[in-house]
């Protein structure tokens, strides 16, 4: 008996070493590296790497970007999160419903998802443009006036938030869609007979039936807030003067455009702060309001 | 029955307003990829003009099959992709098999250690991931590009949760009936887990396909580049490279991804039902 259990041990162990492997060297490893190297100075030509304290963190707080790129992804969060959540049941419930054209409308939804960021920036790039993009040759129809969108500071950002929703809300409709459909029909039968209006039916039965599917997609979605910066590379480069950089993206540029990995490091430790934070967070907020079968 | 015959115009009309906002929704979203095959297939000069009788014309992509490498842009992204997603189903097969099915000690720290997984995803560490690839000598390798995403936390976690709705019973026959630890993985557990194995590599092969800051960082050179670089490098605006150009362009690398979609689309919600996503 010992002797099968110390077998199943080993089995256990030869099965999951290869995976484990990888992800210690590319997840824990740099995850927990990033912060030891926050401590230390960035190694520039012969002058060595060195321990510098909290000098890194110094830097960070006297940093204006670090402070404009990080209310621009508090604001970027604030608006993509809800929004895409909001919009993705309501493409989960309409196709849900079979209405005419049901093919049409669930392709239509999920085709965003499918299509590479970096690729259709592009054609958002066009519609953003001013004078003759689609936005503002609409506008023009009814006689507004040019606006630079990705140009302005005022705007900037928002150009990327209503990339990223529209991103984004077809991948979560998905998986509504598959929680929507487990929900058996007598549920609503039920409800009919006892004269629910639809309203309530969807309050108080069909959306706490939801919740744990609520709870998975926002983690997706706060994760992807943080995530999601492909667009601006292509977009505004974070312009004008970080009116849209993210935080990543600032990371990206500080690691490979000026070359300041320690700063980097620093910057991803923070990332990795705010992720952890909100996450506990979550669990605990979203939770209590879970109903497990 | 009086109810139902009162409720049923105002059933009727609010049927229609849904359909209606579905439509319109559905129209603006679509709106985009709309506006990329106009261009794409129109001469240069109807970019911003809407003419129902414009010729149509294939130039457009000729013109950007030239004049980038894309040819071997295609090349890179199904090796990395067909690499990834290979590597994903073997690893995590076999982790969440262990996960599944057996008992021994640390269980519960190591799996939760997958967990982290899907909140610290190697997208966001890329200042350190860089410094291993260069320690391992492999910048510029499409391999390189690869391997932080092989050990997938989500696929361990997902087929870990497909394997445990495996009965017991069968794992037991099949035991009974002389199969080793992994002829049970392979004849019970691999085949039970298919919706899974679907709708898990969709998700991966269109993630991987569209991946883009990371494989930006690690390449450098034509050999490597996958699609999403390649075509962010030939679509510099101010390169003065037309918009119906970079729109073909654009349509060639979502191509490939969009007609499988289009075609399984079906399969794909199905399979993420029976999955068990949710």
């Amino acid at each position: 008996m010992t002797n099968s259990a110390r077998l199943q041990w080993v089995y256990a162990w030869l099965l999951l070493s290869p995976a484990l492997v990888l992800l210690v060297t590319f997840t824990h490893y740099p995850a927990i590296k990033s912060i030891i190297a926050s401590f230390y100075s960035t190694a520039r030509g012969k002058r060595q790497s060195v321990y510098i304290g909290l000098d890194n963190y110094h830097t960070l707080v006297a940093d204006p970007v670090f402070w404009k790129v990080l209310s621009n992804n508090f604001w970027y969060a604030v608006w993509t999160i809800p929004l895409s959540i909001a919009l993705s049941l309501i493409m989960a419930l309409w196709v849900n419903e079979k209405l005419r054209g049901l093919a049409f409308l669930r392709m239509a939804y999920f085709t965003p998802t499918v299509l590479p960021l970096i690729a259709v920036a592009n054609i958002w790039l066009f519609f953003y443009t001013p004078g003759f993009g689609l936005i503002d040759q609409i506008r023009g129809l009814f006689d507004l006036p040019e606006q630079n969108w990705m140009g302005s500071p005022n705007t900037a950002l928002y150009t990327m938030i209503a990339v990223a929703i529209w991103k984004e809300a077809g991948f979560f409709m998905i998986f509504y869609l598959a929680a929507l459909q487990t929900i058996p029909p007598s549920l609503r039968d039920a409800a009919a007979i006892e004269g629910a209006s639809k309203v309530y039916f969807f309050r108080r039965v069909v959306f706490p039936l939801l919740m744990p599917t609520t709870l998975f997609v926002s983690i997706n979605a706060v994760i992807n807030s943080f995530r999601l910066v492909d667009h601006i590379f292509v977009m505004t480069e974070g312009g004008p003067n970080n009116a849209s950089s993210l935080l990543l993206f600032y990371i990206y540029e500080t690691a490979f455009k000026y070359w300041d990995t320690a700063y980097a490091a620093t910057l991803t430790t923070v990332l990795l702060m705010i992720l952890t934070v909100l996450a506990i967070g979550q669990f605990f907020f979203l939770d209590k309001r879970v109903h497990y079968k | 029955m009086n109810g139902a015959t009162q409720s049923r115009p105002i059933f009727q009309l609010d049927r229609a307003l849904n359909t209606f906002g579905a439509w319109v929704l559905a129209v603006l979203w679509l709106l985009p990829l709309a506006y990329a095959v106009w261009t794409a297939f129109h001469p240069g000069e109807y970019e911003t003009r809407f003419d129902l009788f414009a010729p149509l014309t294939l130039d457009n992509f000729a013109d950007a099959w030239s004049q980038a490498p894309f040819a071997r842009y295609f090349l890179n992204t199904v090796m990395l992709v067909t690499g990834i997603v290979a590597a994903q189903f073997f690893l995590c097969t076999l982790a969440a098999y262990a996960f599944a099915r057996f008992t021994f000690p640390g269980k519960g720290i190591l799996f939760s250690l997958v967990l982290v997984q899907l909140l610290v995803m190697p997208d966001i560490l890329i200042v350190e991931n860089y410094q291993t690839m260069r320690k391992l000598g492999l910048i510029d390798t499409i391999m390189a590009i690869g391997l932080p995403y092989v050990a997938s936390g989500f696929g361990i976690f997902l087929l870990r949760q497909t394997f445990m709705t495996v009965p017991k019973e069968l794992d037991e026959a099949a035991r009974v009936e002389g199969c080793s630890f992994l002829g049970v993985l392979w004849r019970v557990y691999i085949p039970l887990a298919k919706p899974t194995y679907l709708a898990y590599g969709l998700v991966s092969v269109s993630a991987h396909w569209n991946n883009y800051v990371w494989p930006l960082i690690i390449t450098n050179s034509v050999e490597t580049r996958p699609l999403t670089v390649g075509l962010s490098i030939f679509a510099v605006t101010d390169s003065g490279i037309q918009w119906s150009i970079i729109n073909a362009a654009t349509l060639m690398t979502s191509g490939p991804l969009l007609i499988a979609f289009l075609l399984f689309q079906r399969q794909f919600v199905q399979s993420f039902m029976r999955a068990g996503i949710k």
